[in-house]
């Protein structure tokens, strides 16, 4: 098999050797699975070929992308307003750095995605929600879209046919909750990126009122392929029930840190050692986060875990987005834990009570607990707290939701260290009160 | 309708209401913040969680919040599981982390549903050990205080504020834990609602000013069910008093009318009744023209001997009570009554009350309005003259969200999904005005004439309506989107004093109607009791009435200040003349200063009475506390004056007789008072009466120990249902209309409403609301149109130069009594004219410079307003203490001289 | 009624760019973001004068548009130096030894977090997780991203923010 068809998101940026624009796109099969789609398919085949796929998005949920799109409501709509397709491109979950990569370096995958996406649903306007850090990444998806507008392939009849699409870069002003979709749509509309109750959902309701599909960077990366060289050959991609690869991505003491794309169901110990080169000399791996700053940790374990959707699920934690983020032994698992639950906190939008109020909480409490000021009892309020704030529902999004799985993990995994904070008074971690 | 259960007992209630309304509507308690009846759900405060079981295995259940689920036949639901319950109580502590504990010292204290929620979920040890967040507060101009240490960030103020009331300047700034409230900067909140933040708030960052100032406990509040004296809507009103000083206004919940929101112009006005202007005692002028004040005896001998002439004449007043006019138009005898409308209010109020009474029209209620689908304002500037109606006005054009949002699924009470799936749909709201508006800014179209202009244009949108063809888009559209209507409402006014408006609008509403379409129609009246005035009698026109004075006759003038109401020169002619004149009323006017005699009359806080708002509906006031110094109602001052003049026909001794006598003689209206309001014998379980004064009332014993440490006897009220202590019940379920503050146990916040409602926004129980005097006909009366004349007559304008004058009101001002209240003196403009910026250009006059002209009284400040009509001038009436407007264009000049009126300069407008 | 226009006027060229990003949204709102950025593009940061023109630009108050502009991060409503400093303290870059940074960072420019430094040169502030965390410790310079930053290093990257 082709590099493409092992490593259909990042093959060719490995046979250029650097970031793909149109000609060397094109010359490795690009646009024509675009082109198949608006040209020989109905929208409905594109669902359904989607569906079959069994693709599952891949910005943290999980949330079968077919399923999605065939949410909205088929056919121009009643009224004649139109829809939206939106490619989620904030990436500022903690350890993530995919998207980054993919859009800095395969930019037309992701907008040959979203065309066959926007087709699929009807959509006539597009929209990349980009982080407004990424500036490196929106010049090379700028010059993308420029480069495929000129081309025909966006714009006005996409591909000669009588589709249209508008496609544009909305720059964010910068919060980690325009990640969650809704908040998304809110920013998008230059409102302040509060979450939206669902119902009503996005493809019923988004973006200005109107049906609206949100997925992830590397969820549309993956589309082109599928249409391409079907469903089957997507689905056998995989290592276990999950279809397609994945790309993961390992921060922390390692010998390689980075990315690669790998058959979805890759284990982790392979990852790690395969991949990321092992352990730096002198640091064990105590702990690590499979999927970002929203995961809850993981230990020796589950090491040999497949990382696919399921199996992550069954042992306690999420695959998140995929790009985990390793605590070894020098690292006291309190600090980490308040490093994280202060940008849980910052990062809250405000809007309710568990999650602004109770996050500043425990973050005080695990300030309090590592610098040697904790209480007997504070263990009960951070499980009470974690209890309350983390389950879903409680909160209005799932923003809080995600900022308990770490901690409740680490209270249950790594209690002793809590507790050996409280007892001693101070942080066993550091020698001379530094760390 | 929909069986659930909440901790095993069954209830019912429609299919898909909302589970906290429903939970709420049984009576249960359920602690809730963001949460507003009015403004539905939006699940920021997560306070509400209940339970929520599968089915009847389910033992665990799941947390839901209640504010944001509906429920759905068979549903099982607990408020009392252990769960739910500590949940609630962490939501207390956290809120409760960066809550100063300052309640001893809070002016909410008492009345705090955060205090109340936080004892009812049990929250009381604190385990936060950080600091607490602090703020700066910002000066919010004179109505309201703020606080912001003492926010929780449940978003209901910009939720009112912004999204319910369209205020522009309150926002909710910064995200995280650190959520600001307030203002971009220190300035007054513009929104005439502001006021609203002090209830809708549910702790204590947005605080009433006024009555911080001096403060009192909510439990140490005498109070009673009043009628907001303001304007003609007749909002429902909480009457506070202490000390002889009436403290403050809250909202009573009217389901007809105000609901849950009053203007500020209501709520903060009614400190007039504390003004130092106020007529405290009897005065007989001496001979040396210098007023003797104190004797009670003195004065009536006086005002009898005065109405010995054999020519009196008296002169009513719309912001009398029905009781005083009916007493004074009984002493006097019909035919020398004037009802104390200006001439040309006169003819305009008349023709608004003959289009009500034979047009037959549907005149809606403020919450019909909120109903209508298209909206068509014709010369009425409602957010001045009338805010409840524009307020209502500003929902109604809400109504299309709410059918978009059904069909897509989302539920009703989901605000931020209605708000969010309509965007920027609005139903049509159309206004025709002489001056920009605060309505414009949701208005489909708006159009600036002269009230001739606007006839005009009313006219043409009956005749295209009827079939004619108009180029004009205002017209077409408009009358395409009425004909289009299910529920249209024309709204307009006597404010511009034009008959040929009414007649204009009435004539779109008969095109209407004779497209098979019943359109509702509402006309705003002047003053709080203009229509019962009215109602009560054609009588004298004013210019006749002066005239007769002038000539020699003596008059009584009742609570009216003649120089709002006629040309100063002939009001001059009048009380100047040979005729002796007896003087009425609540505050100082130039009009007492001339009289013979001056009685102090009671203000609406000190007295029973009723008002008769714009849909005719009688509604009743009590007494809130017993008038002080010489001052009683002015329907007993005339009694005592009757009855020494042997006049049995024309004296009463209770209220309630002469509110029967003047019902009685309402032609061809059959309206018992029972009807209105519980009357004086009405009793709780047939034998409480209501107390005034709460059961936590303290220090009644100590209040007046400076004057004597005998606790003086409560005074007995053989007036009213109420007594003037904490004897007697406190508000039951049986007296909805007579309840005279909103408490419960545990709910101790005008939250506590809905445990006296029926359900969640549903009448009060045991409310009877007022009753309307014009019964609307359900069946319009073909004959009534061929009687009935809605044609225009063209006005014959002098062609002259100079400016042709209109006049414009100002809904912090332009009324005379609210005027008198300091913390309206201080938001109020000084007198002010509106001119279109080319004019202003050929004045070389600038926004914020003066001017004046020889036909008006005083100085005027500069204000450029694009709307209005070049060639013409509007005059804010009422800040000069004029109304009147010169009926001849005006010629201005620039004043170099004038200085603008600061805010916070309180001095008294009326005083010029 | 009109107001006494007592704002600054954007610059044209400022106008043009807002112009343009409202021409294809559905209303004059939805480009509050945009407008922001824009004007901070050109102004380093935005004043209350900025944001009252842009919200009049807008048709929006100033209270509605500073609601917004003060919910995100990367809208600067106080002054900032002639660069910015944004040094990442999410979970990457601290198991990679950031907090130890931040503190040398501080001593280095003689500046806490939130300061800018006397000669206006640099304004530093904490970022959340700049997207590159396999070559953590990493902190972002105006547009710039600077990977696998140590203390050593730090003299010259500085070197080109004049
Ligand atoms: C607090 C929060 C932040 C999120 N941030 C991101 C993000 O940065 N990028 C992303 O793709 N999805 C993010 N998500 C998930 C999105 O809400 C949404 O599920 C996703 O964009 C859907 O795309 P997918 O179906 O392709 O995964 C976030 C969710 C939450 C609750
Ligand atoms: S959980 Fe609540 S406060 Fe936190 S980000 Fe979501 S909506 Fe905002
Ligand atoms: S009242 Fe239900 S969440 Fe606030």
């Amino acid at each position: 098999m082709s590099l493409l068809e092992t490593k259909p998101l990042t093959g060719r940026v490995e046979e250029v050797g650097g970031p793909v624009f149109l000609e060397d796109y094109e010359a490795g099969g690009g646009y024509v699975a675009a082109k198949k789609a608006v040209t020989q398919m109905t929208p409905s085949e594109v669902i359904d070929e989607v569906k079959d796929s069994n693709l599952r998005g891949r910005g943290g949920a999980g949330f079968p992308t077919g399923t999605k799109w065939g949410f909205v409501p088929p056919g121009p709509s009643p009224d004649g307003g139109v829809k939206y397709l939106v490619c989620n491109g904030d990436e500022m979950e903690p350890g993530t750095f995919k998207d980054r990569w993919l859009i800095s370096n395969n930019p037309h995958s992701l907008i040959e995605g979203m065309v066959i996406g926007a087709y699929a649903i009807g959509a006539t306007k597009a929209y990349v929600f980009l982080r407004g850090e990424y500036f490196e990444p929106k010049s090379k998806l700028a010059k993308a879209i420029d480069e495929a507008k000129a081309a025909g392939y966006l714009g006005e009849g996409v591909f000669g046919s009588d589709f249209d699409l508008d496609f544009r870069i909305h720059s964010s002003g910068g919060r980690y909750i325009c990640g969650e979709e809704t908040a998304l749509l809110n920013a998008l509309e230059g409102k302040r990126a509060q979450p939206r109750n669902k119902p009503p959902f996005p493809p019923a309701s988004g973006a200005w009122g109107r049906p609206t599909i949100v997925n992830n960077v590397e969820t549309y990366c993956n589309v082109p392929s599928i249409i391409q060289n079907g469903a089957d050959w997507f689905r056998d991609l995989g290592l276990t029930e999950d279809a397609g690869t994945k790309i993961y991505g390992v921060s922390g003491r390692v010998n390689n840190p980075g990315l690669w794309e790998l058959p979805i169901g890759t284990t982790i110990r392979e990852i790690i050692d395969e991949y990321a080169g092992g352990m730096q000399d002198g640091f064990r791996l105590r702990g690590l986060l499979p999927g970002g700053a929203s995961t809850d940790f993981l230990v020796e374990e589950h090491f040999d875990l497949a990382m696919d959707y399921g199996t992550i699920q069954a042992a306690g934690s999420r695959m998140g987005t995929g790009t985990m983020i390793l605590m070894d032994d020098s690292i006291c698992p309190v600090d980490m834990s308040r490093n994280l639950q202060h940008f849980f906190a910052q990062e809250s939008c405000g809007f309710c009570t568990p999650c602004r109020e109770g996050l500043p909480w425990v973050e005080s409490l695990l300030l309090d607990i590592e610098e040697g000021r904790g209480q007997p009892g504070d263990l009960e309020i951070l499980d009470q707290n974690a209890q309350y704030i983390g389950a879903p529902g409680n909160t209005f999004c799932l923003h809080a939701t995600g900022a308990i799985e770490p901690l409740q993990s680490a209270l249950k995994y790594f209690r002793d260290d809590f507790e050996r904070h409280i007892v001693e008074g101070r942080c066993p971690y550091r020698t001379n009160g530094n760390a | 309708m929909a069986t659930f259960t909440v901790d095993g007992k069954q209830y019912e209630v429609e299919a898909g209401t909302n589970l906290l309304q429903a939970i709420l509507s049984q009576s249960l308690d359920l602690p809730y913040f963001c949460w507003h009846p009015a403004m539905g759900s939006v699940g920021a405060c997560r306070q509400c969680a209940v339970i929520q079981y599968q089915d009847a295995e389910d033992e665990r259940g799941r947390l839901t919040m209640a504010c944001m689920t509906d429920v759905q036949d068979g549903m099982i639901v607990s408020v009392e599981a252990a769960h739910a319950k500590d949940f609630r109580a962490s939501v207390i502590e956290w809120l409760m982390e960066n809550h100063p504990h300052d309640c001893p010292v809070c002016e909410e204290g008492g009345e705090c549903h955060l205090q109340d929620m936080t004892v009812m979920t049990g929250h009381s040890v604190r385990r936060y050990r950080d600091k607490k967040r602090t703020w700066e507060n910002q000066d919010l101009g004179p109505f309201i205080g703020h606080e912001m240490n003492r926010c929780i960030t449940c978003y209901r103020c910009v939720r009112f504020y912004q999204d319910y009331a369209g205020g522009k300047d309150l926002g909710a700034f910064g995200s995280r834990s650190r959520m600001f409230f307030g203002r971009v900067e220190d300035g007054v909140l513009e929104s005439e609602f502001a006021g609203n933040l002090v209830e809708v708030c549910p702790t204590g960052v947005f605080t009433d000013k006024p009555f911080s100032q001096h403060y009192t406990r909510k439990w140490d509040l005498q109070s009673a069910a009043s009628v907001c004296p303001g304007c003609s809507v007749g909002c429902n009103t909480f009457a506070s008093e202490r000390y002889g000083v009436l403290k403050r206004l809250h909202n009573r919940y009217h389901n007809d009318l105000n609901k849950y929101f009053i203007c500020d112009r209501g709520r903060f006005g009614s400190h007039f009744v504390n003004s130092q202007q106020r007529v405290r005692h009897a005065a007989v002028k001496a001979n040396d023209g210098v007023f003797e004040y104190g004797d009670v005896n003195a004065a009536l001998d006086r005002a009898v001997e005065i109405l010995k002439h054999e020519d009196v004449v008296g002169i009513g007043s719309p912001r009398a009570s029905m009781e005083a006019n009916y007493a004074l138009r009984q002493l006097v005898g019909e035919e020398n009554f004037c009802r104390g409308l200006s001439d040309s209010e006169r003819i305009v109020t008349d023709q608004a009350c003959s289009i009500l009474m034979k047009g037959g029209f549907k005149v809606p209620t403020v919450t019909e309005v909120e109903a209508a689908d298209v909206v068509v304002v014709i010369g009425e500037d409602i957010s001045n003259t009338a805010p409840r109606i524009a307020l209502a006005i500003r929902q109604a054009t809400r109504n299309v969200s709410f059918e978009m949002a059904e069909s897509a699924n989302i539920p009703l009470w989901q605000d931020a999904g209605v708000r969010g799936h309509a965007q920027h749909q609005r139903n049509a709201l159309y206004v025709a005005t002489s001056n920009s508006t605060r309505l414009d800014d949701i208005a489909e179209a708006t159009v600036n004439a002269l009230s001739d202009g606007i006839t005009q244009i009313a006219s043409q949108i009956a005749g295209q309506i009827s079939g004619e063809s108009h180029e004009n888009t205002f017209v077409t559209s408009v009358a395409e989107a009425l004909l289009a209507a299910e529920r249209p409402l024309l709204v307009t006014g006597t404010s511009l004093r034009d008959p040929n408006v009414l007649n204009a609008t009435a004539a779109i509403a008969w095109a209407l109607r004779a497209k098979e379409k019943e359109p509702a129609m509402l006309i705003a009246g002047s003053e709080v009791n203009t229509f019962n005035t009215v109602v009560t009698c054609e009588g004298l026109t004013l210019n006749s009435a002066l005239t007769r004075i002038a000539d020699g006759a003596s008059a009584v003038i009742l609570e009216n200040d003649l120089y709002r109401r006629a040309q100063s020169d002939s009001v001059d002619r009048a009380l100047e003349g040979d005729g002796e004149v007896v003087a009425l009323d609540v505050v100082e006017s130039e009009t007492l200063v001339k009289a013979n005699v001056v009685l102090p009359a009671a203000s609406y806080a000190e007295q029973t009475g009723t008002f008769v708002n714009y849909e005719t509906r009688a509604q009743r006031f009590y007494q809130v506390f017993q008038p002080q110094d010489d001052i009683q109602p002015a329907w007993r001052w005339l009694s005592k004056i009757a009855s020494r003049l042997g006049r049995t026909d024309a004296s009463w001794t209770t209220v309630d007789e002469v509110s029967r006598s003047a019902l009685a003689a309402l032609p061809g209206i059959d309206a018992s008072l029972e009807e209105l309001a519980p009357t004086k014998d009405f009793r709780i379980e047939g034998e409480h009466r209501v107390a005034r004064q709460t059961h936590r009332y303290s220090g009644r014993t100590a209040m007046n120990a400076d004057v004597s440490v005998h606790e003086p006897k409560a005074p007995v009220d053989d007036e009213t249902p109420y007594s003037y202590s904490m004897e007697g019940q406190n508000p039951g379920d049986q007296s909805g209309s007579v309840i005279p503050y909103s408490w419960t146990p545990g709910w101790n916040s005008n939250q506590s409403i809905f445990k006296f409602q029926a359900e969640v926004s549903g009448d009060l129980l045991g409310q009877s609301g007022g009753k309307r005097l014009f019964a609307v006909p359900s069946e319009p009366d073909a004959e009534v149109d061929k009687e009935f004349d809605f044609s225009v007559t063209q006005p014959t304008r002098p062609a002259a130069d100079g400016l042709v004058p209109f006049p414009i009101h100002d809904v912090f001002g332009s009324d005379e009594l609210s005027a008198q209240s300091w913390p309206v003196a201080q938001r109020a403009k000084g007198p002010y004219v509106l001119i279109h910026p080319d004019d202003a250009a050929v004045l070389s006059a600038s926004a914020g410079s003066g001017v004046r002209s020889d036909a008006l009284v005083g100085s005027f400040e500069v204000v450029i307003d694009d709307c209005v009509q070049s060639g013409s001038v509007g005059i804010a009436v009422g800040l000069n203490g004029r109304v009147e407007i010169p009926d001849r264009t005006i010629a201005l000049v620039v004043d170099p001289d004038f200085e603008p009126r600061q805010l916070g300069d309180a001095r008294v407008i009326a005083k010029s | 009624m009109s107001e006494v226009e007592l704002i600054p006027m954007l610059s044209q060229e400022e106008v043009a760019e807002i112009e343009a990003e409202i021409s294809h949204l559905p209303d004059r709102e939805s480009a509050a973001i945009d407008a922001l950025m824009i004007v901070q593009k050109h102004r380093g940061w935005v004043s209350d004068e900025s944001l009252s023109a842009i919200a009049n630009l807008l048709g929006m108050s100033s209270a509605e548009l500073d609601g917004v502009a003060t919910f995100y991060n990367l809208i600067y409503r106080q002054p900032v130096g002639r660069h910015v400093i944004s040094m990442c303290d999410s979970v990457s870059c601290y198991v990679m030894g950031a907090d130890g940074l931040a503190k040398d960072l501080e001593t280095k420019l003689g500046i806490r977090f939130g300061e800018t430094t006397a000669d206006d040169r640099f304004t530093l502030l904490p970022i959340v997780c700049l997207g590159a965390c396999d070559k953590a410790p990493t902190m972002q310079i105006d547009e710039d991203l600077i990977e696998n930053v140590s203390v050593e290093k730090l003299d010259e990257i500085f070197e080109k923010y004049t």
